[in-house]
């Protein structure tokens, strides 16, 4: 596999919101390469038809009553917030 | 009374409840022991010790009162990414470096209930990605055998706490073998759950489909007994087993041990390139002890070995890639705040976070991004199917597998941190049981190059009382797991050294 362009890793840095600096993008263009390149020994297996397993147990859905149940009271909540208000997270706005 | 840091469980119990020790005795020994040693070992993020000896105090006062819960008095420790009410959580980062959780583990909660009295938190590789806790962002932790070599890890600082006397035993995670890995590299006893057995409620999460919760001790029996008062149902955790949990004492103690025992021996887990000669000849001598018990040795394949490490670092670091998304700032952890939404993100995420978690989040983005799914992350699921299959032909064949642990014995510091595919392929031996959800234990069985080496035995979906009688026949037909590291004197040898400076 070719290594893989500075773009594509800014571009992978943006999607994980990671803000890496131009020297990780570039320590990380060469470690991923390396790492995938190695990864494509995958292609080697045959895998025509076989399911994949997300699990490793049998998936099934977990159903319980929906019932008041005992909670963190408010502050307990919120005490590791980095900034608060009324009982709520503050963050920056998303729309000017 | 200065030998009390060496006691199994089993034995310091039984001196608690025939009233030759108090809690507070053995908690204040196990404080000492810590004081004497950690500054050198460094296995403690935080050590609690107003809490801890409160906690043996009103385990005495439950005893005097005629209360006898399993673990109760028992100190313990705990590794720094399982979720403790009230006593900072950081995981090894600094982007939880101020965490208090508002809550317990259950896992937590369990040992609790069951009496035991928590010393502190114990070091990890940052979110327990790593193999030899030198990931963690705060310091490094040494091997209690050389104090220049690692741990292992990722619960290296639980296994060196264990290793050195500083706690009677600890619990710590596997998501890629990272309870049975250092456990190898520090010469104790590991135990890996069956996925499910245990609750991950309150372990803050690496690839949830591989994390596990399990003990870290000095003997089999004792990783028996941790595991009786961890596992079992819980409605907090969707993915948690509702199965009895076995005696596994009892069921570990039968008369015939690991005889008429078909034993597996997997020949991709002796000949694969970097298993290191002293490893393979003392895991050899070990499978020589079996057939001297008595057990049925039987050759078997797991052909799809070889495809481990690229299968796991593909599905962990995508499920991990997911899971680490939450570290924004907004509800707990490090914010670096600007006026802008996109660039708090952004600027968080590159303070808190440190190299190999990035490098790990970048590659799972990448395995779960448009136009690479189908390549990367769907083949490595289906390639996990097979890798599933090698596992279910082979207990048609025999009971458990032996096989070695980690191919290398503990290396230096700093020998493998700048090369991220050297320190992924250690994992080799130990990522396939989380893959497949099965259960394993690694005990001590020898020494090359004067460190440890670990045998490890894996066992199918809840085969833990079928593992834990293989391991405990092994042990107590051997006196590897009675060997003490002498770390005083590589204290004082440093000391010297630094003085004729």
């Amino acid at each position: 596999m070719p290594k893989l362009s500075l773009e594509e890793v800014e571009h992978i840095g943006e999607l994980a919101r990671l803000g890496l600096s131009d020297a990780e993008n570039e320590m990380f263009r060469d470690q991923l390469s390396a790492i995938l390149d190695y990864a494509g020994m995958l292609n080697r297996l045959d895998t025509t038809g076989i399911p994949p397993t997300a699990s490793a147990l049998p998936l099934f859905n977990v159903m319980r009553r929906d019932e008041v149940r005992p909670s963190l009271p408010n502050e307990e909540a919120m005490a590791n917030a980095s900034d608060a208000e009324a009982s709520q997270f503050r963050v920056r706005a998303v729309l000017e | 009374m200065a030998e009390h840091q060496w006691l199994a469980i089993h034995e310091a119990r039984t001196m608690l409840r025939q009233g030759k020790i108090s809690s507070v005795e053995l908690t204040q020994a196990m404080l000492d022991r810590a004081l004497a040693v950690d500054n050198d070992v460094r296995a403690f993020i935080s050590l609690q010790p107003e809490e801890a000896l409160a906690q043996a105090q009103a385990a005495d006062q439950r005893r005097a009162n005629g209360e006898d819960t399993p673990l109760l008095g028992i100190p313990l420790a705990i590794k720094d990414v399982l979720c403790t009410r009230g006593i900072v959580t950081t995981c090894g980062s600094h982007i939880l470096e101020d965490f208090v959780p508002p809550f317990d583990a259950t896992a937590v909660a369990k040992l609790r209930t069951a009496g035991a009295v928590f010393l502190g938190k114990t070091n990890t590789d940052e979110f327990a990605m790593g193999s030899s806790t030198e990931y963690s962002a705060f310091f490094t932790t040494g091997n209690p055998w050389d104090l220049e070599r690692v741990p292992g890890g990722s619960s290296g600082g639980s296994a060196a706490a264990v290793a050195s006397g500083e706690t009677l035993g600890a619990v710590g995670t596997d998501t890629g073998g990272s309870i049975r890995q250092p456990a190898a590299l520090c010469g104790i006893v590991g135990l890996k759950p069956t996925y499910g057995r245990v609750s991950r409620y309150g372990l803050v999460a690496h690839g949830s489909s591989l994390d596990q919760i399990g003990p870290l001790t000095r003997t089999v029996e004792d990783a028996a007994i941790l595991l009786g008062c961890v596992a079992g149902h819980d409605p907090m955790d969707s993915t948690s087993l509702n199965i009895p949990v076995p005696d596994y004492v009892s069921e570990m103690k039968t008369e015939a041990g690991i005889k008429g025992m078909r034993v597996g021996v997997p020949k991709e887990y002796f000949s694969g390139e970097g298993i290191e000669a002293g490893v393979e000849t003392a895991v050899r001598a070990a499978l020589d002890v079996l057939t001297d018990l008595g057990a049925e040795l039987v050759e078997i394949s797991l052909p799809h070995t070889e495809y481990c490490i690229p299968i796991y670092y593909l599905i962990s670091t995508a499920e991990a890639s997911s899971n680490l998304a939450r570290y924004d700032g907004v509800r707990y952890g490090l914010r670096a705040d600007t006026p802008d939404m996109w660039q708090t993100y952004y600027e968080t995420r590159q303070a808190g976070f440190g190299p190999e978690v990035k490098r790990r989040i970048m590659l799972g983005t990448y395995a779960l991004s448009a136009g690479y799914y189908d390549a990367y992350y769907l083949k490595a699921q289906q390639a996990r199917t097979l890798l599933r299959r090698d596992f279910e032909q082979a207990w048609e064949q025999v009971d458990v597998i032996a096989c070695p642990t980690s191919p290398v014995v503990a290396f230096k510091l700093g020998q493998k941190v700048e090369d991220p595919l050297q320190m992924y392929m250690i994992d080799v031996f130990t990522v396939s049981l989380n893959l497949v959800g099965m259960c394993g234990i690694s005990i001590p069985c020898g020494f090359s190059e004067g460190m440890p080496v670990g045998l490890q035995f894996m066992g199918p979906a809840l085969g833990e009382s079928l593992i834990l009688r293989a391991a405990y026949a092994y042990e107590q037909a051997t006196e590897w797991h009675k060997q003490r590291p002498d770390i005083k004197s590589q204290i004082s040898n440093t000391k010297n050294q630094v003085s004729a400076v």
